[in-house]
């Protein structure tokens, strides 16, 4: 470098410099990567023994050990230069910056529509079948996974995309276009992904037709409940604070709440789903009671105690609950009155005309579940505009300030048990009217457990993460089912990661329940657990 | 106004807004109030000082509800000085406070904390600011009006249905909030994490929301803790506007002598859980037994001292 050279050009220098260096050093180990895979995979992979005219061969199969380790070499110098290596405060390598500052979103839709355009032409789904050689599980799970993310991609983008043109419209009908077009433009693309998601959960029996269609409702009902439970948990949890290791128990006394009633009084669904939310209103209180003093620790260990007694007491009180053998031939729920059996009469399809199919119940279903989790999420939202969600956040902010500004802790701790306590006990009853059987074996810790994994995972009082967590948790345990005792391995590995990438859940942010200029979303490193 | 200048005080009601008699405090065989008797006089700023462990704040516990005294009373006046008539009345009845001629007398020893706030009207600071971090400056200020609000929600149900009357009280809410924040110099920022704000401004703030709970008392614990001179100069003459504006009765503990001689109409000095002295911040500042207790004294004098502390 020479005293001549203009400043800018000097730093510029020295930056294709220390890129070449970085660029370099990243081959060297990527080098030495494909040295060690080789060594593990030539072994593990290249060599195979296979049946032979009576006695066992020897198969090499070089290529595929060759391609494995050239895949872990690419991914070993990609992280190295992308995201191990950053230069000068922060910044990677030039065009990483740059690809992150401007394009990333559109370079992942594009990522998205390739594969979703290439999985629609076979061409992807027939090299990857033939690449994980068909037998093995990787093949199913994998093209499957690819398949249902690829087509999930490709539908919450176009639903988005949807959704920004039905707000560009709008904006074009609105007293003040000139205003409000630019404003909707320029706006992040990704604030229409809750409308998205929306829009996909009201029209997804139409989109699935055909054998798959009951598996897929069928599933999404189940995704449903959890989100159900999760936004429930929620309230307790990631509002108020209090860490509530039994909330399996208001699930409980809500599905047989509308079990026992349906079944001894003959009441309809209707009827039983404001009752099954008062009565675990109603165990929210008597179990906020006595844990009141508890904090923290002591708080989760009482609120699991509480859980299990539920299901002992179950268990036990055979006279009365039936006991291990559960309860049976629960009614489901009708339409209006008109049931969905094929033999009854008046029945849904004999009503409208239509012909039998027994796929309708399995709609209806899936709309009221969608139906009573979208009166949830909307309660929720405005609860926590209300005095009492505020209080709720206090309380988990700090309790004892609280108290200094004259708000009654106990009363509020007690609303936030009995209102989270019965969003659990509405899903409890659709739960029981859905199976039409239950018995204490669907109440177990390892559901609070689930519940409460979908909360952490999704962002304490975050509503979308919920979402997303619970399709990820329940959904990905629907489409692992093969790993069978597996998948808990995976789910615990994937969770570990979430927890060191990203402490505070997915959704980590907190959207602020009033502002008086403009509303910012609050970092999660300011928001606090709480401590019971 | 800076420290130690001089002040007109306005004309301001008569009387004891708050009257300790024999409030002793004890922790297992620590005593750490020993029979206390002071009063806080209507529309003035009284000043607990002492050296630390003294048990100032014990105090301000046992005001505020978060601590019960082991022995003792401790009466609150709204209204009329005649209000305190009533006082060997509602003693006897074992309630919590009554209507009385001009007003309503409270017994605080005998309510949870949250009524105190919420009842008798009293509001505290923290010596560890003790803010709702995660929430924005302005919802710290919306819970602080939390019963208000609560009301007039219809008890979360009218929030819930999303009635007009609700919208229109939480606006007035808003309103109120912004008043102190602009009087507390945080308009600005009112959007942003309370978790965000610099030192200083976190102390504004709390002391913001504990006025939004509209108290008849105010209770600052350490208030200029950790504040600049420049600060602590503003703290000063934020105390005195709100003490005059708003008709406020404050009760201070403080370290910094700046505060407590520039602003305290009164000031009763703790020392090993005993009043040793109480008085005008001149008559405070010549007391001995006061030198004696921040300062100490020689070997040869501690009897004479202790003589004379009535030890």
């Amino acid at each position: 470098m020479t005293g001549i050279a203009e400043p800018g050009v000097v730093a510029e220098c020295e930056a294709t410099g220390v890129m070449r260096q970085g660029a370099t050093s990243a081959a060297r180990d990527a080098g030495i990567a494909i040295l060690l895979a080789l060594a593990l995979f030539g072994s593990l992979v290249g060599l195979r023994t296979d049946p032979a005219n009576g006695g066992l061969a020897v198969t090499v199969h070089l290529a595929k050990a060759a391609g494995l380790a050239a895949a872990v070499a690419a991914v070993r110098f990609l992280f190295d230069v992308l995201i191990w290596r950053p230069l000068d405060g922060g910044r990677t390598l030039a065009f990483t910056a740059r690809l992150s500052a401007r394009a990333k979103l559109p370079a992942i839709i594009a990522a998205l529509a390739i594969g979703a355009a290439l999985y629609a032409k076979g061409g992807l789904r027939t090299s990857l079948i033939e690449w994980a050689s068909g037998q093995s599980w990787l093949a199913g799970t994998l093209t499957d996974l690819l398949t249902f993310a690829c087509i999930a991609a490709f539908l919450a983008i176009l639903a988005m995309a949807a959704a920004r043109a039905l707000r560009l419209f709008l904006a074009l009908l609105s007293k003040d276009p000139v205003g409000k077009v630019p404003e909707v433009l320029t706006d992040k693309f990704g604030r229409e992904f809750p409308a998205a998601l929306l829009a996909i959960a009201v029209l997804l029996p139409f989109l699935i037709a055909g054998p798959q269609q009951r598996y897929a409702v069928d599933t999404a009902t189940q995704i449903l409940i959890y989100i159900m439970l999760g936004w429930g948990l929620n309230v307790v949890v990631g509002l108020a604070g209090l860490l509530d290791l039994g909330y399996v128990a208001f699930y409980a006394v809500g599905a047989y709440t509308y079990a026992l009633i349906s079944t001894e009084l003959g009441w309809s669904f209707w009827v039983c789903l404001p009752l099954a939310g008062l009565f675990a209103a109603l165990w929210g209180m008597t179990l906020g009671f006595p844990v009141l003093r508890l904090r923290g620790d002591y708080l989760a260990i009482v609120t699991l105690a509480f859980g299990e007694i539920i299901r002992i007491v179950l268990i036990n009180w055979q006279s009365f609950t039936g006991g291990p053998n559960g309860i049976n031939r629960i009614p489901r729920p009708t339409f209006f009155g008109l049931p969905f059996e094929r033999s009854a009469n008046p029945s849904f399809h004999s009503f409208f005309g239509l012909d039998y199919n027994p796929a309708y119940r399995i709609i209806f279903l899936y709309y009221v579940i969608l139906g009573l989790a979208l009166l949830t999420n909307f309660a929720t939202l405005r609860l926590r505009r209300a005095p009492i969600g505020r209080a709720w956040e206090a309380l988990r902010e700090d309790e004892i300030a609280c108290r200094s500004l004259g708000i009654n802790t106990v009363a509020t701790k007690l609303s936030a048990f009995a209102i989270g306590g019965m969003f659990g006990g509405f899903a409890g009853a659709f739960f029981s009217a859905r199976q039409g059987f239950i018995s204490p074996e669907s109440f177990t810790f390892t559901e609070s457990a689930l519940v409460l994994a979908i909360v952490v995972l999704g962002g304490l009082g975050s509503q979308l993460g919920v979402v997303i967590a619970a399709v990820v948790l329940v959904g990905g345990a629907e489409r692992f089912r093969e790993l069978q005792d597996y998948r808990m391995l995976i789910f615990g590995l994937s969770m570990v990661a979430v927890m060191i990438w990203r402490p505070r859940g997915l959704m980590a942010g907190r959207t602020p329940s009033a502002f008086l200029h403009e509303a910012r979303t609050i970092s999660g490193s300011f928001v606090k657990e709480g401590r019971g | 106004m800076s420290a130690g200048a001089p002040h007109t005080p306005l004309p301001r009601p008569d009387g004891d807004i708050l009257r300790a008699e024999y409030v002793t405090m004890r922790f297992g065989g620590l005593v750490a109030i020993d029979g206390l008797s002071f009063s806080a006089r209507r529309g003035e700023i009284t000043a607990i000082i002492g050296p630390n462990g003294a048990g100032k704040t014990t105090v301000f516990n046992c005001i505020t509800g978060f601590y019960k005294p082991t022995a003792g009373r401790i009466a609150l006046a709204h209204g009329a000085q005649s209000a305190f008539e009533a006082l060997p009345d509602l003693t006897a009845s074992g309630r919590q406070w009554k209507a009385a001629p001009g007003g309503a007398l409270f017994l605080l020893e005998r309510m949870e904390g949250y009524q105190i706030a919420r009842t008798a009207r009293v509001a505290r600071t923290f010596q560890n600011i003790r803010l709702f971090g995660g929430m924005t400056v302005l919802e710290n200020l919306l819970v602080a009006q939390h019963n208000a609000l609560n009301a007039a929600s219809g008890f979360t149900i009218g929030a819930l249905l999303g009635l007009k009357s609700y919208a229109r009280a939480q606006a007035e809410a808003i309103d109120r909030a912004a008043y102190w924040l602009k009087e507390t110099g945080l308009l600005g920022r009112a959007d942003d994490p309370a978790g965000d704000l610099p030192y200083g401004a976190q102390r504004r703030l709390e002391i913001a929301r504990a006025m939004c709970t509209s108290p008849v008392l105010l209770c600052l614990d350490e208030p200029a803790a950790g504040l600049n001179p420049r600060e602590s100069a503003g703290l000063n003459e934020f105390l005195l506007k709100i003490r005059d504006e708003h008709a406020l009765s404050i009760l201070l503990i403080e370290h910094d002598m700046g505060v407590v001689m520039g602003i305290s109409d009164r000031i009763v000095v703790l020392d090993y859980g005993r009043k040793i002295a109480e008085g005008t911040p001149a008559g405070i500042r010549a007391d001995p037994k006061v030198i004696a207790a921040y300062l100490g004294v020689e070997d040869n004098e501690v009897e004479e001292a202790e003589a004379e502390a009535g030890l």
